[in-house]
């Protein structure tokens, strides 16, 4: 259970086609109403009952957080994954009615920056549309450099040069086009942030490269879209509620949790907030940590695991649930 | 109008009272017959019909008079409201939250109207009408915290939300008990509690920091902290301490039920939309000893957490030096008999 | 690591030890004994430091109790090296560094806790989280210090308690320590009490 405030009932208005991988979704309030306004970097977490199995998934809002009239979020297709994208790409179609939790901010702004430095890279766009809706209509400085595979996959491109003009520097890799990091990173005046929001090897890239020219953590923000990972099914035993449970392999630990009806706190479901932390009780096998919380003293030490990301193999897990 | 506020002073001649109907509604701070500190934070939802939180923001009979002295103090020290600039976002969301709050609980008393942007709010009890454009400055007199604080009861804090902690960037404080808005502005969660004695070591701020990071939209939580006052002075400020320190070495047995009063604060926590910082409202309620004891098992209980509490803690809350005479004064009221746990009085 | 000057409680400032590190260029800042640890910080860097030293300005001021290393700092060849008389004149270059800058410029702040507060809160008001800027404190424990009452900033406190030299109010001083005012609180002693001052000790020297 998200700590705090309950649901939204919400009904799907529109779904749109942006290209061959990404889809845009638009939920109004069920039975009318405006949506809680929000801060640009938010996320929902969308509920999902796909055909019994049920799935929580967090996107990104990119709607303006001045129109609360809806929310929009752009999913992009994932084959590989656990089927939260294929569901959302598949049957998730206009009237449908739905669950998402209220926004909950972990990729914010700095609103003391003098100006803000967004890298985006494929559906890493997501967070910065928000934002940069909030940070014109404040007129904080800005600048968005947006690179994707192709112009057809580089969602919004067009649309974001239409907005806001030269303050958006776009990189198509089939093109040969590439981001002159340490050019941009040199030229930077004192009270910068740096924001980096993409796939991990341009995240790794960028933040160590920040980190080689001299810019203080304090001042450089990221969020990877980090989803949970299939696997094969392993049993688990959840001392407190004295119940034992399989995860599918295409189900997440947390999901399988809940599931059999037992609570557990959750914000964010991408391994990077702490929300969800659980103490392992007895570990004969391996824990396969996938998240960005725990510390790799507590990853070795097997006492504890982030079930929104994380999975196991062996003989014997026991978590206190 | 006049009839349902208060008119007296919280300075000077202190002709401050509370009512029999303002005395049974006090949110006495206290559970059982011991006190030491704990997080102790539960979710802010509507209380009972007639308790000081039936609704979000309490107006009770004392506004009014609270205004006035909030306008006063002000005056003689505007250093008691400041607002780093990135923290305007945050004054508006606070703006929004309690203009809402208030037309929706106290339609006789105020009024929000929008055209989009274009806001009307009417707060008949202070006879003002403002039009104004939200999230444009320059359409009103003060900036947005100020403005909607000069009409609330009560401090209130913004905290924004960085680097793992919370940052005490804005305030609107003249009825704090002894602490320095212009000194902790800026400061980070830990630095500006960093004053309070034995709470570190238990841990009670690093648990209470973990779960305030965590706050979300549309679950606000709220908690009770205490401490004693001389006369109901609500601006007991470090800035006026030379003023109002040596009012402690003139309290004597005849005059401690009148003069000593019991203070507590109803803190609450909103995590706000727009800017994603949290607003904290500390609003301080005060009682004479004399009115409290009114209630037999709130004499009877007072008498025992004064009595026994840890001399580190009435030190620090700034009453050890008149703490025997008020254990003198209560212990009258205390006729050993036991006490039902829980705070509401017993009828 | 973290050197603790006088451990107390958690607002008080801790300071660590300067290390070299990568980026665009060196902003140096530093009074009295401070002079010390940016030698040896540049003797640390070996072979290394001539470039360093290359892209390094020097900003250096005598230290309250008299302390004055200028010669042997001029005499280290950095890219620009200036000696201020005290933080007041000082200020106005340091800020015009500031506004300058690019961000990757490493800032090593050194010497008295005046000096080094000083310093962090001109940087920070030019938009630099104020975690960005590296400390060492070197040289005397005298202390700047706010008057709650009047605001007014006593400089080289070096008695507790002690007369605010704006308002002649008796003070106490505590550990509460704010960046934004670069000062430790001083509060009325005898406030409850009028004329009750416990004699002055000297706790910093």
């Amino acid at each position: 259970m998200s700590v705090g405030a309950p649901k939204i009932a919400v009904t799907v208005a529109e779904v749109v086609e942006v290209n061959e991988l990404i889809k845009r979704f638009r939920f109004v309030r069920t039975g009318g109403g405006v949506m809680p306004t929000f801060s640009g970097g938010s996320h929902i977490v969308v509920d999902m009952d796909d055909h019994g199995t049920r799935r929580l998934n967090p996107y990104s809002l990119m709607s303006d957080p001045a129109d609360p009239s809806s929310y929009m979020i752009s999913v992009r297709r994932d084959d590989q994954g656990r089927g939260g994208s294929l569901y959302m790409h598949r049957h998730v179609t206009p009237g449908l009615q739905m669950q998402i939790g209220h926004p909950v901010n972990l990729f914010p702004l700095d609103l003391r920056g003098r100006k803000h430095l967004l890298v985006a890279g494929g559906i890493g766009i997501t967070p910065f549309i928000a934002q940069m809706a909030q940070l014109a209509a404040r007129g904080e400085r800005f600048e968005l450099h947006y690179a994707a595979r192709t112009r057809s996959l580089g969602a919004y491109m067009d649309d974001l040069q239409a907005r806001y003009g030269d303050r958006v520097h776009l990189y198509l890799d089939d093109q040969g086009q590439t981001l002159d990091l340490k050019t941009l990173l040199a030229g930077q005046p004192f009270g910068t942030h740096l924001y980096v929001c993409g796939p991990k090897p341009m995240l790794n890239w960028v933040l160590s490269t920040a980190k080689a020219m001299g810019w203080p953590d304090g001042a450089v923000h990221s969020e990877e879209f980090l989803a949970p990972p299939v696997g094969k099914p392993f049993a688990v035993e959840l001392a407190t509620s004295g119940k034992t449970i399989t995860v599918d392999g295409n189900q997440s630990l947390l999901e399988a949790i809940e599931k059999a009806g037992v609570d557990a706190p959750y914000l964010c479901r991408g391994g990077a907030c702490g929300q969800c932390e659980t103490d392992v009780l007895q570990c004969d096998g391996h824990l396969e940590h996938n998240d960005h919380w725990l510390t790799p003293e507590q990853k070795a030490s097997n006492r504890k695991i982030m079930p929104c990301v994380s999975r196991f193999h062996g003989q014997k897990l026991v978590l206190d649930r | 109008m006049g009839l349902e506020f208060n008119t007296e002073t919280f300075r000077d001649d202190f002709t401050f009272r509370n009512s029999p109907k303002a005395i049974r509604r006090f949110p006495f701070p206290f559970p059982e017959d011991s006190y030491m500190y704990s997080v102790n934070m539960e979710p802010h939802v509507p209380g009972p019909k007639g308790s000081v939180f039936e609704h979000m923001f309490d107006v009770d009979e004392h506004y009014l008079s609270e205004m006035r002295d909030r306008a006063l103090v002000l005056k003689d020290d505007p250093l008691r409201c400041q607002s780093l600039p990135h923290m305007t976002l945050a004054g508006w969301d606070l703006l929004e939250l309690i203009m809402e709050a208030k037309a929706r609980d106290y339609p006789h008393w105020f009024e929000l109207h929008k055209t989009g942007n274009r806001w009307t709010w009417i707060n008949r009890p202070m006879e003002i009408e403002q039009t104004f454009t939200f999230l444009d400055e320059s359409t009103l007199p003060y900036g947005p915290m100020e403005y909607i604080t000069r009409q609330t009861q009560g401090d209130f804090t913004l905290q924004d939300q960085r680097d793992n902690t919370l940052w005490i960037d804005a305030g609107m404080v003249t009825t704090q008990a002894d602490w320095s808005l212009d000194f902790d502005v800026g400061m980070s969660f830990n630095e500006w509690h960093a004053p309070v004695p034995l709470a570190h070591q238990m841990g009670v701020f690093e648990r209470a920091l973990k779960f305030l990071l965590k706050l979300q939209l549309g679950a606000p939580v709220r908690r009770f902290n205490w401490t004693m006052t001389v006369d109901p002075l609500l601006d007991t400020s470090p800035e006026n301490y030379p003023k109002w320190g040596p009012s402690k070495a003139t309290l004597t047995p005849d005059t401690v039920g009148r003069r000593q009063h019991l203070r507590v604060e109803l803190q609450s926590l909103h995590r706000l939309p727009r800017s994603n910082a949290i607003a904290f409202p500390i609003r301080a309620y005060l009682i004479r000893f004399e009115e409290l004891v009114s209630v037999p098992k709130w004499g009877r209980r007072l008498h025992r957490i004064i009595r026994d509490i840890h001399p580190d803690l009435a030190t620090y809350k700034g009453f050890i030096r008149n703490r025997d005479m008020m254990v003198d004064y209560l212990a009258q009221f205390d006729d050993g008999q036991p006490t039902s746990p829980g705070w509401w009085p017993e009828d | 690591m973290s050197i603790v000057v006088e451990g107390t409680i958690p607002s008080r400032p801790r300071y660590g030890k300067l290390t070299l590190r990568e980026g665009s260029g060196h902003l140096m800042v530093a009074d009295g004994e401070g002079a010390e640890a940016i030698l040896e910080l540049v003797a640390r860097a070996g072979g290394a430091a001539p470039g360093v030293l290359a892209h390094t300005h020097i900003i250096y001021m005598p230290g309250p109790t008299g302390t004055d290393m200028s010669a042997r700092l001029q005499s280290l060849g950095a890219d620009a090296f200036f000696r201020a008389n005290d933080y007041a004149t000082a200020q106005p270059r340091l800020k015009k560094v500031f506004a300058d800058a690019k961000m990757g410029l490493q800032i090593y702040l050194t010497g008295t806790e005046g000096l080094i507060g000083q310093a962090q809160r001109d940087a920070m008001e030019a938009g630099l989280p104020h975690t960005a800027v590296q400390t060492e404190f070197r040289g005397s424990s005298v202390r700047r210090v706010q008057c709650v009452h009047c605001k007014g900033i006593t400089e080289n406190v070096r008695t507790d308690p002690f007369q605010c030299s704006h308002c002649g109010l008796n003070l106490f001083v505590r550990d509460h320590y704010s960046r934004r005012h670069a000062a430790f609180q001083g509060v009325n002693i005898d406030a409850e009490d009028p004329g009750q001052v416990p004699p002055a000790v000297e706790r910093f020297k």
